[in-house]
């Protein structure tokens, strides 16, 4: 199981959380004038790297606040434990 | 007049050298909301006769307690029938964008204590719960068993548990299970 670094309550098991895949997915300025194939890819479509990732979780069971960490996909890592 | 009935009203409290679990039904708990920065937080920890902790995962007592819940939110607890205190800290913060919930039905208390409590924890919790790390005045929302509790230590060996009311029978029969082998000797 992962411990997950929640940045206000600490290292907690990953059964406390729910995931958001992956972050910095803008919501596109003028939804309306995509096409259907545009509008899917931003819907369906993600990244799938091996090494660095930058995801959303939310600290469901905890104190229920949404954020984002980057983890090595590789290693399962985060990177404030990396660099701790 | 109907009988008010705790959500733990048929569990029969452990009361044994090693350890002790009761239930402590009816709190008066109010959900706080409000910038942390903001006057009116300020407000409510006068109000209250103790400031809002901002550092996670701590309470601070006075007549009441007050648990840090997320950074903008705490869980007030206050004796049975405190109807009162919702308004005073309505009162206190007139105006301000603040919000304040009575929640008292939403949970209800589980108070273990004795040498044993931490042992008894421990096989359903994952958190450390030595006191060098979770000592008087620390709280946290975790799952127990399964079931999401907020949990707080006092003084000594004794532990506050908030679960929530359609999980009380549960929890209850689980930590009745989960005491079983600590009650021996
Ligand atoms: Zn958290």
């Amino acid at each position: 199981m992962l411990l997950i670094p929640c940045p206000w309550c600490g290292p907690r098991d990953e059964a406390e959380f729910h995931y958001g895949g992956q972050a910095h997915v803008a919501y596109p300025a003028d939804p309306a004038a995509l096409s259907d194939e545009e509008w899917a890819r931003y819907l369906f479509f993600r990244d799938n790297p091996k090494g660095r990732f930058a995801e959303r979780w939310s600290h469901t069971a905890g104190c229920r606040r949404w954020f984002t960490l980057t983890r090595d996909t590789a290693t399962g890592v985060f990177e404030s434990e990396a660099g701790a | 007049m109907a009988e008010r009935l705790s959500p733990l009203a048929g569990f029969e409290p452990v009361s044994a050298e090693s350890l002790r679990i009761e239930e402590i039904p009816f709190l008066t708990q109010l959900d706080v909301r409000v910038d942390p920065k903001s006057r009116a937080a300020a407000e409510i920890g006068l109000a209250l006769g103790v400031p809002l902790p901002t550092e996670p995962g701590t309470y601070a007592s006075g007549d009441c307690d007050v648990l840090w819940t997320g950074p903008d939110e705490w869980l007030v607890l206050a004796p049975p029938g405190a109807e009162g205190l919702e308004g005073r800290l309505r009162e206190a913060c007139a105006g301000a964008h603040v919000g304040i919930t009575d929640v008292s039905a939403q949970r209800t208390a589980v108070l273990v204590d004795g040498p044993r409590s931490r042992d008894l924890l421990a096989h359903g919790c994952a958190l450390d719960l030595h006191p060098r790390v979770f000592g008087p005045g620390r709280c946290a929302q975790t799952v127990l068993a399964r079931a999401q509790v907020v949990l707080a230590a006092r003084e000594g060996d004794a532990f506050m548990i908030l679960v929530r009311s359609s999980f009380a029978g549960y929890l209850g029969a689980w930590l009745l299970d989960a005491a079983a082998e600590h009650l021996l000797d």
